[in-house]
């Protein structure tokens, strides 16, 4: 179940890039500027009444030109529909506003994606990594980050093996 | 003090000097706030989490959770394996409800694949998913009992659970991690012997239930320590994004099973419950109640039960039965093709939620075709749960602080991932 895209595209025709539909799951691609005033909208809009938020992730995608993809999932508990938004961020000015100011789960979900892709989020209360020690070098769901290897634990110091 | 002063003063005074002019009198009371380190290791936070609490006196002022001790990174690892062999991996998530974890990942990739499960599975899968819920739900209320100084209700409690893992074990060989559904079906088929035992089971259950009512539903302490303890409103909770019980227990009725119904959910005849007041107490009631819930599904769906395939009849994805790989030559080699290569999934992106003991389990994956996912991202109820953890705990004392952790039935395998 998702709403009419329509209504959403005519609301916001200049951010709303472009919308899909798959596997039964709307998807709307969005201009990062405008993502605290759609997600106003949906969240207020007696229509949508987006009022639980499901998720916040991130994607990598090296080649391209907009390097990361922020992706938000919501849910409307009266409503019984999903949505999903996304908005492309690149690595030159790798920072999106923050929805905390909607949504208060936002905060940990918003977190988790600084920590895991670096992506910062504007106005965000409380910005600080999460799963990773605070002193961690990099971003470990980048394409770039190996998962095999030492590490960061190859850089220590230890007594020669004699 | 006072006493003794005067009696010093007038001693003075009658010996004829001055008499001394009365001190000040200073604060006793020095009022600051304390930091107080709690975990990462203690036996109450169900893993290894650290938590920072602001203390004034012996009230909460702010609680900051650390996360992260338990990562390992799950989602990045999934990155390089084939969705087959993912599913051992979503059982370390949660490993205290691991078939409901194995159910959750293999919905989602069943929708990106678009592939249909026969009707034996699907019944079977509900029915284990069920048990799975009962599980989970007695060991939360065995280890809150315990964590709020309850020890009976624990011996009580995992009395039922061994029952369950007992039946799982002769369903698929391990008691906790089990990795027991496939891409396409299950591993095994379900066995007249479990049938048997799992009926007696549910014909008992109800008295058990009322065994850990009598020993908690009015019991003074179990009340005055759950009562109005992380009290959140329906609201809040939602605008945290919670769900399961936590979120039920505020009278919100959100359960993924009726709202987006899944295996055969839709044709069983039960309730949710839902609580009113949003506390503690409300969440155990609704438990318990879920689980008499899950016994009265467990009940329609033995009667139900078709007989026929338990995997579907797609042989590029599905792994061909486990007896036939141990004695036919041809089931062997597709074992092993489908096994070591895997199967290419469409290119696309699919979000699927399914509705597991602690709360909505979301398993987002991101297809670019070829038999690895792009890229999976893990919803894990625990973890959002946690987000609220700070604004639910001010204002309570440091004794309530293991409640308030026990009320989401928080597993930390699954917070970090």
């Amino acid at each position: 179940m998702y709403p009419e895209p329509k209504i959403i595209q005519e609301a916001f025709p200049q951010i709303v890039i472009n919308t899909k539909i798959e596997f039964g799951e709307l998807t709307l691609f969005i201009e990062k500027g405008g993502i605290l005033p759609l997600c106003r909208f949906l969240h207020d809009d007696p229509g949508m009444r987006f009022d639980h938020i499901t998720d916040i992730g991130s994607l990598d995608f090296p080649e391209d030109e907009e390097r990361f993809e922020v992706f938000y999932q919501f849910y409307s508990i009266p409503k019984n529909h999903r949505i999903r938004v996304k908005a492309r961020v690149s690595e030159e000015a790798c920072a999106i506003d923050s929805v905390t100011p909607v949504w208060k789960g936002a905060n940990f979900m918003e977190r988790e994606v600084y920590d895991m892709m670096g992506i910062r989020f504007n106005n965000h209360p409380d910005l600080r990594r999460i799963m990773m020690p605070e002193d961690f070098d990099g971003h470990p769901l980048r394409k770039d980050f190996p998962t095999e290897g030492r590490g960061w634990r190859s850089t220590f110091e230890f007594l020669p093996n004699t | 003090m006072t006493m003794k002063g005067d009696n010093i003063s007038k001693q003075v005074a009658v010996g004829g000097g001055e008499a001394p002019t009365p001190h000040e009198v200073k604060p006793i009371l020095r009022r600051e706030e304390f930091l107080l380190n709690m975990g990462p290791q203690h036996p109450s936070t169900h893993g290894v989490l650290r938590v920072v609490l602001d203390l004034e006196g012996e009230r909460i002022v702010k609680a900051t959770p650390d996360l992260g001790y338990l990562h390992r990174g799950v989602e990045k690892l999934a990155e390089l394996e084939t969705y087959n062999q993912i599913i051992p991996l979503t059982d370390r998530l949660d490993y205290v409800c691991s078939m409901t974890n194995n159910y959750a990942f293999v919905r989602s990739v069943e929708k990106l694949l678009r592939l249909q499960v026969p009707e034996r599975a699907e019944y079977i899968r509900t029915l284990v998913a069920e048990m799975m819920r009962i599980s989970g739900h007695l060991f939360w209320l065995g280890t809150q009992a315990l964590d709020v100084g309850a020890m009976t209700v624990f011996f009580f409690t995992f009395r039922e659970r061994e029952e369950i893992l007992d039946m799982f074990e002769e369903l698929c060989g391990a008691r906790l991690t089990m990795t027991y559904y496939r891409v396409g079906g299950l591993d095994r088929d379900l066995t007249p012997k479990i049938i048997d035992r799992l009926k007696k089971f549910i014909k008992e259950f109800p008295k058990k239930i009322k065994e850990y009512n009598t020993l908690l539903e009015t019991n003074r302490i179990w009340l005055a320590r759950t009562k109005d303890v992380a009290v959140i409103s329906g609201e809040d909770a939602v605008n945290f994004g919670l769900t399961g019980p936590t979120l039920r227990g505020s009278g919100v009725n959100y359960d993924i099973r009726k709202a987006e119904p899944y295996g055969v959910y839709d044709r069983l005849d039960w309730e949710v419950p839902l609580g009113k007041n949003g506390d503690t107490y409300d969440r155990y009631w609704i438990r318990v109640l879920e689980m008499t819930q899950s016994a009265r599904m467990i009940e329609q769906i033995l009667e139900k039960i078709p007989s026929g395939p338990f995997l579907a009849d797609h042989p590029m994805v599905v792994l061909p039965q486990k007896d036939l790989v141990m004695a036919d030559m041809e089931s062997l080699i597709h074992h092993f093709l489908v096994a070591s290569k895997g199967f290419d999934a469409p290119k696309g992106e699919v979000y699927c939620g399914t509705e597991v003991p602690k709360g909505e389990l979301g398993f987002y994956i991101y297809s670019t075709g070829g038999n690895r996912p792009y890229r999976l991202k893990i919803r894990p109820p625990s973890f959002i749960h946690m987000g609220a953890f700070d604004y639910m705990a001010r204002g309570y004392m440091i004794s309530d602080i293991i409640t308030i952790f026990g009320t989401y039935d928080i597993v930390m395998g699954e917070c970090d991932r």
